[in-house]
């Protein structure tokens, strides 16, 4: 069953110099139970595209097109207020960036569990506490800790609090903004442990918004590559690791040490992303392209689905072959 | 290896904890934090040393003490054979000549209102290393040629924020580099930067070291950018050194449980592979009151009576040294 489905999403920022295209023209489909990992660099649009959809844009961010389809209604559509009562946290919730800040220093951990359960639910506070620490045993956490300050927490401890939040109101989409940057191997390991516990006991549909390509080839059935506010590839994990297609993935994926097997040369990319204020014609990768063509300062290439018709490239190698 | 050109011996630091007044003058001892508690290691000529751990295990400490940041507790410091743990600041400002660092951030590291000519050309006004401008100027046009930072005039009058995060990693290690030092300390040098970029400052490292004949001690918690860095590591938990050895040799076939469980701990690459799952229960314990005998037995899954009481010895085993009672392999 198709959950959530974005076509041709445009958001751009208002900056002092001029509108920076963080977001442009980015199309995927999430099916009930997905867990689709977007990777890419920092300032690619991952976190912009997530927040998109929760339509927690801030002020100077506006939404220039496309539809965001959410179990048969268009996000971009609704008011603030259904918005709030029907879709935000009730059905799609989202474990933030940096968790260490994100949580409430003076409130208890389980208050704030429960401030999100009544916030959206029509429950008495006895409910929703004996919820709060069903969910603090959920996440490997015990309900004793339910009286605990965040300062009296470690960092794997309170992600594990921002997790248990997450599904407090039994979301069908979580959005997992980097979940273990700042953690520890150790920790990051054991936090990753809880959310595929998670994700298989609930079949949760999730997106996981990272940097780290090792940790999506572990988590994730789906990827998304970003590049400089676009979708560059995409497709089933394991064929996407196995073969990819664009210039751009074929360097990232070989780009990280691999701690088993025979070591590999690893890869780099010479030069930077651009400046989204005014992105390069044609690819926006072509700067940086070592197999870049005439056709490729010029035109954008348009995104092919090839093989079983899950795996997307942008790449006009793979169109100009097809074509 | 032929000649050391750092060796540490029994280093240890203990850093007191701030209590009231009264709580002083009532109890005869002070709290310390043991960040690093008893460690010996030697770098050769030419060779990357990694330093690999949790955080909080006492790697940064370790390289603070190298360069004579901070003052050691107890043990020694040498430097080329020669001791420089008691050298009074005059004394060990010609030593830094010698001795350099690069730190993780290079969006801290650089001071936001030097250009980019003042803060590589800072270290040589600093050791007056250069008798006139114009030598100044080949210097730093030459440190920044090695760094593939060109052409130079293009970076020389701009600012930090106008580079990105590779240049500005490359413009700290040229200022660490424009002294022609011995001996670098590499406090995660490339954590910060991003996945494409990463790779590009890590093989620059690698082929500087080659280039000119430089050591290295790398800290890092990324125990699989080891693998490509260095020549030999050393696994640290709890201000401890519990196993050190050849990177390749450790990685493959670890004796201590924790360095199997670090290693256990990365997520690799590839989606078709399934790792061996050791997952460990807990956090790192304080370091104010670390646990008795092996530091590490709170959390060690093959733990035994002796492993509380007993601190293992660090035990030799060809060139590889392990800090267990019950390692993961025989001998």
């Amino acid at each position: 069953m198709q959950i959530l489905n974005i076509e041709n999403l445009k958001m751009y920022f208002l900056t002092l110099r001029g509108w920076v295209k963080a977001v442009d023209d980015v199309s995927f489909t999430l099916e009930k139970g997905d867990t689709l990992g977007l990777a890419g660099e920092s300032g690619c649009g991952k976190t912009s595209t997530a927040l998109c959809v929760l339509r927690l844009l801030p002020r100077n961010g506006k939404i220039f097109g496309g539809t965001i389809n959410f179990e048969g209604k268009d996000i971009l559509k609704l008011g603030e207020h259904e918005l709030r009562r029907e879709i935000r946290w009730k059905k799609i919730s989202t474990i933030f960036q940096g968790a260490m800040n994100a949580l409430h220093p003076t409130t208890k951990v389980g208050d704030q569990i429960i401030e999100s359960i009544t916030a959206h639910e029509n429950v008495s506070k006895k409910e929703a506490k004996k919820r709060a620490e069903s969910l603090l045993d959920l996440v490997g956490m015990g309900a004793s800790r339910i009286d605990r300050y965040p300062h009296e927490l470690s960092g794997g401890m309170k992600q594990r609090v921002m997790i248990a939040m997450s599904l407090a109101c039994n979301p069908d989409l979580v959005i997992a903004d980097e979940p273990t940057t700042a953690l520890d191997v150790i920790i990051e390991a054991q936090v990753l442990k809880v959310m595929q516990d998670l994700q298989h006991k609930l079949n949760l549909t999730m997106i996981l918004i990272s940097h780290d390509l090792s940790m999506i080839a572990e988590t994730c059935n789906k990827v998304a590559i970003m590049y400089a506010g676009k979708i560059v590839e995409q497709g089933d994990t394991a064929s996407l690791y196995k073969e990819p297609l664009h210039p751009y993935t074929q360097k990232l994926v070989t780009a990280f040490p691999s701690i088993i097997g025979p070591k590999k040369e690893l890869s780099s990319i010479h030069g930077f992303p651009p400046d989204l204020l005014n992105p390069p014609p044609g690819c926006r990768f072509h700067p940086r392209c070592n197999y870049a063509m005439e056709i490729c300062r010029k035109v954008e290439p348009p995104t092919v689905f090839i093989g079983n018709k899950n795996h997307g490239v942008a790449c006009h190698l793979i169109s100009g072959e097809k074509s | 290896m032929t000649e050391s050109i750092i060796k540490a011996e029994h280093l240890t630091k203990h850093f007191p904890i701030k209590t009231s007044f009264f709580k002083t003058l009532l109890s005869k001892q002070t709290p310390v934090v043991h960040a690093v508690d008893d460690i010996s290691f030697e770098i050769g000529a030419e060779e990357i040393f990694g330093l690999v751990g949790e955080s909080g295990c006492g790697k940064t400490t370790t390289g603070k003490l190298l360069l004579r940041l901070i003052q050691p507790t107890s043990g020694k410091i040498y430097f080329k054979g020669k001791n420089i743990t008691n050298l009074t600041d005059q004394e060990m400002r010609k030593t830094r000549q010698k001795i350099q660092v690069i730190f993780q951030d290079p969006y801290e590291s650089l001071n936001p209102r030097m250009s980019i000519y003042d803060i590589i050309s800072e270290p040589v006004h600093v050791q007056k290393a250069a008798r006139s401008l114009e030598e100044i100027k080949d210097k730093i046009t030459k440190v920044m040629e090695d760094m593939d930072l060109v052409p130079p005039e293009e970076f020389l009058y701009r600012f930090p924020h106008e580079l990105s995060g590779g240049q500005r990693q490359r413009v700290a290690i040229a200022r660490a580099f424009i002294l022609q030092p011995q001996f670098i300390v590499a406090d995660e040098p490339v954590s910060m930067l991003d996945a494409s970029i990463r790779s590009e400052v890590a093989k620059l490292i690698l082929s500087l070291v080659e280039k000119f004949h430089i050591s290295f001690l790398y800290i890092t918690h990324d125990i699989a950018l080891s693998r490509y860095m260095c020549n030999r590591i050393a696994v640290m938990y709890l201000g401890k050194i519990v196993e050190r050895g050849p990177t390749d040799d450790v990685i493959q076939h670890p004796f201590h449980p924790y360095t199997e469980a670090l290693i256990a701990a990365v997520p690799v690459p590839d989606p078709t592979v399934k790792r061996t799952e050791i997952v460990l229960k807990g956090e790192i314990p304080s370091a104010v009151n670390p646990p008795s005998g092996c530091r590490f037995h709170t959390r060690c899954m093959y733990a035994q009576d002796i492993c509380k009481k007993e601190e293992p010895p660090l035990v030799e085993s060809g060139n590889r040294y392990f800090a267990c009672y019950f390692p993961l392999r025989k001998l």
